[in-house]
C-alpha cells in the first residue's frame, strides 16, 4: 500500500551541538503509507533526526521537505508542518494540569479551529481507538505509563496527522505496559498511517516496518527490508549491534 | 522437579497493625518521650501558668469595654478606647454623615471576596464582577455622579490599607507575570527592559520609591499636569511588588520542563498559545505557596504609607492614640490592629491552601 509519494523527504542533512557532529550527510525519504523504524545504538542521533523532521532541532545543513513545505526559519511553515506531523515522546509529556480529554482537545480547538463539542467528540473517538475512553475524566498524574502513552497517541491523532514520529514511545514503560502500546502502534501500522519510530523492539521492527533503518554516529550504516536486515546485515557495525540486541 | 507450572493465588490483605492512640499515648510520645522532652514541657507548661492567667485577666476580666476615659483605671485593658476610636481606625477621618458609603462599599468588597473563595462562581462571572466592583467602590467612596465628592485627604484607616492592597494585588500579579514573560524573551531589548526595571525596584527599599512616587515626582512634572498623591503612591506599590513578582514567576517558568514545549510545539500551538495554555498554568501553580507570601507581604507593607503622610490602619491607629483624652491606651489599639492584621493575613493563607488543593490529582 506504499505510494510513490515521498511525504519526508531528507537530502545531506547535517547538524552539530557546538562543535560535536551529531548528523552527518544523511539522506532518507519517507513514502506516504511507509513504516520506518530507526535504530542503532544510544548517541547515534536517531532521536535528533526524527526531531529535526518537525523542527524541535535546527539543522544547519541540507534540507528536509516535509509534505511539499520546506523545514526553514519561517514560522508559518513551521506552524502548518507541525499540524501535520503528529509525535510522540518517550516521556510522554502529557499536560499535566488538565485532564485526558482536555489534552486531546486542545490542539483541534486552538489550532485546528474546531468547536469545543466537535473537538471533544473526535477525542473521545481517538480515546476509545487506544481503549482508555473510560479514563477521559482523569489527569494524567493518575494513569500508569502504558495509558499516559496511549493518550499521548490519541492526542497526537487528534490533529489527524499525514506521519507519525514516535521517539523511542516504549523506552520509559515497565516491561508489562509494552505491548499495550505497541499493540496500538501496530493497529496504526495496520491501517497505512506512515509512520517513523525510533525503537528498540525489534519485535515491533519484525512485524510492521517496511523498512529498518540502522544508525550509527550519525550517520545511517545501512537500511533495508526486515527480512534482509535481520538475517543478512551488510556490515560488521550492524552485525555486532544485532547480536547484542537480539541475544540477551 | 516436578514439570507442572503452579498457580499463583495472591495472599489476602490484612489490615495495617492498630495503632496505639488515646490521650496517655499521645502525650507520653509527643511530650514525654525523653527525658529532655519532658523537662522541656514542664518548662513551658509552668511559662504558661505565668503568662496566660494574667493576659486572660487584662484582655477580658478587668477589661473595660464601655464608656469613657475615665472608666479606664489601667488594672485591665481599655477596649472602650477601641470602641470609641473604631471609625477612624477603620475610615479614617472620612465624614460621619457619609459612613454608610464606605460601609455599602466594603460589604460589597466582602460579596466578591466571598464569591472569588468560594471557587463556584464562573471565571467569567468573576472577571465582570471584579471590575464592577471597583467602580461602585471608586464611586461609593470618592462620590460624584449624584454622590458629594469625598477628598482622598480624607480616605484613611483600613479602608485605604485594603484598597491599596486589593489593587496592588489585581495589578502587580498581571504585571509581574509579564515582567518575567518579558525577561524571558528572546528579544534583547524587552529583555533588558525588563531586566533592568526588576533589578532596579529590587535593589530600593519600598520608602524610597514611595518617597519618590510622593515628593519627587511632582517637582518634575509639569504645574498643570498634577497627579493625585494617592494615585501615585498606588503606582509606587504595584512598581515595587511587581518586581518580586516577576521574579518568583520566573522561577515557575523555569520549573516547566523542555518535554512540555517540545509537545506543544509539536501539536502546532503557536507561541503565545504554549505561553497561555502549557507554560503559564503549571509555572503558576509550582509558585502558588510563594506567590500568596508575596501578596501578603504587599498587603503588610501597605502600612509603609504613613511615610508619605497617609494615614493608613496602622497609622491611624497611632494617630487615635495620641488624642488627648486617651492618652496612655494605645497598647489596646495595636493589638486590635495586630488580631485585624492577623486575620486578614491568615484567611489569605488558607485561600492559597485551598487553591493549591484544588489542582489536578495525582495518586
Amino acid at each position: 500500500m506504499t505510494s510513490n509519494e515521498i511525504i519526508i523527504d531528507v537530502k545531506g542533512l547535517n547538524k552539530w551541538y557546538g562543535d560535536f557532529h551529531v548528523l552527518k550527510n544523511i539522506d532518507l525519504e519517507v513514502r506516504k503509507g511507509e513504516r520506518i523504524v530507526i535504530c542503532g545504538p544510544s548517541g547515534s542521533g536517531k532521536s535528533t533526526l526524527i526531531r529535526c523532521m518537525n523542527r524541535l532541532e535546527r539543522h544547519q545543513k541540507g534540507t528536509i521537505i516535509v509534505d511539499g513545505t520546506e523545514l526553514t526559519g519561517s514560522l508559518k511553515g513551521l506552524e502548518k508542518i507541525r499540524r501535520e506531523v503528529g509525535m510522540v515522546f518517550q516521556d510522554f509529556n502529557l499536560f499535566p494540569h488538565m485532564t485526558v480529554l482536555e489534552n486531546l482537545a486542545l490542539a483541534p480547538i486552538w489550532v485546528r479551529k474546531l468547536p469545543r463539542r466537535e473537538a471533544e467528540e473526535k477525542a473521545m473517538y481517538y480515546l476509545d481507538r487506544v481503549h482508555i475512553a473510560e479514563q477521559s475524566g482523569k489527569y494524567p498524574g493518575q494513569l500508569s505509563g502504558g495509558q499516559q502513552q496511549r493518550v499521548a497517541i490519541a492526542r497526537a491523532l487528534c490533529m489527524s496527522p499525514n506521519v507519525l514520529l514516535f521517539d523511542e514511545p516504549t523506552s520509559a514503560l515497565d516491561p508489562e505496559m509494552i505491548k499495550e502500546v505497541l499493540d496500538v502502534m501496530i493497529s496504526l501500522a495496520e491501517e497505512h498511517m506512515t509512520m517513523v519510530c525510533v525503537t528498540h523492539e525489534m519485535g515491533f521492527a519484525r512485524t510492521v516496518a517496511d523498512r529498518i533503518v540502522f544508525m550509527d554516529s550519525g550517520e545511517i550504516v545501512e537500511q533495508n527490508i526486515p527480512e534482509v536486515f535481520f538475517s543478512n546485515p551488510q556490515y560488521d557495525r550492524t552485525k555486532a549491534f544485532l547480536s547484542q540486541i537480539l541475544h540477551h | 522437579m516436578s514439570s507442572q507450572v503452579k498457580k499463583f493465588i495472591p495472599s489476602p490483605s490484612s489490615p495495617p497493625p492498630i495503632a496505639a492512640r488515646g490521650v496517655v499515648h499521645g502525650l507520653r510520645t509527643n511530650l514525654f518521650s525523653n527525658l529532655f522532652n519532658s523537662v522541656l514541657t514542664v518548662l513551658v507548661v509552668l511559662l504558661m501558668i505565668k503568662t496566660v492567667p494574667p493576659l486572660v485577666d487584662w484582655a477580658f476580666t478587668h477589661a473595660v469595654w464601655s464608656g469613657g476615659p475615665e472608666m479606664c483605671d489601667g488594672s485591665g485593658a481599655c477596649w472602650a478606647f477601641v470602641i470609641d476610636k473604631a471609625r477612624i481606625m477603620l475610615i479614617g477621618t472620612y465624614p460621619m454623615e457619609q459612613a454608610w458609603r464606605p460601609l455599602a462599599a466594603s460589604i460589597l468588597f466582602a460579596g466578591v471576596v466571598a464569591a472569588t473563595v468560594s471557587g463556584r462562581c464562573k471565571k467569567r462571572t468573576l472577571t465582570t464582577a471584579w471590575p464592577v466592583f471597583f467602580v461602585a467602590a471608586l464611586w461609593l467612596i470618592g462620590g460624584g455622579a449624584g454622590l458629594s465628592e469625598v477628598d482622598q485627604s480624607m480616605w484613611g484607616g483600613l479602608m485605604l490599607s485594603l484598597g491599596l492592597a486589593t489593587i496592588g494585588i489585581l495589578f502587580s500579579v498581571p504585571f509581574g507575570i509579564l515582567l518575567a514573560l518579558g525577561r524571558q524573551s528572546r528579544m534583547v531589548g524587552v529583555s533588558s527592559v525588563c531586566v533592568g526595571f526588576i533589578e532596579l525596584v529590587r535593589g530600593v527599599p519600598l520608602i524610597t520609591i514611595l518617597f519618590m512616587a510622593s515628593v519627587m515626582m511632582p517637582l518634575f512634572l509639569p504645574v498643570n499636569l498634577q497627579i493625585n498623591n494617592l494615585l501615585r503612591v498606588q503606582v509606587g506599590i504595584i512598581l515595587f511588588s511587581s518586581a518580586y513578582i516577576a521574579e518568583v514567576v520566573r522561577g515557575g517558568l523555569q520549573a516547566v520542563s523542555s518535554g512540555q514545549l517540545d509537545a506543544a510545539k509539536a501539536l502546532g500551538l503557536s507561541r503565545w498559545m504554549i505561553t497561555l495554555l502549557v507554560v503559564l498554568p503549571q509555572a503558576l501553580r509550582y509558585v502558588l505557596p510563594a506567590l500568596i507570601g508575596r501578596c501578603i507581604a504587599l498587603f503588610k507593607d501597605t502600612s509603609l504609607v504613613i511615610i508619605v503622610g497617609l494615614l493608613d490602619f496602622l497609622g491611624m491607629t497611632k494617630a487615635a492614640s495620641q488624642d488627648q483624652l486617651w492618652l496612655g491606651h494605645d497598647v489596646e489599639g495595636y493589638v486590635f490592629c495586630a488580631v485585624i492584621y492577623w486575620c486578614i493575613c491568615f484567611g489569605m493563607s488558607r485561600y492559597g491552601r485551598s487553591l493549591e488543593k484544588r489542582g489536578p490529582q495525582t495518586n
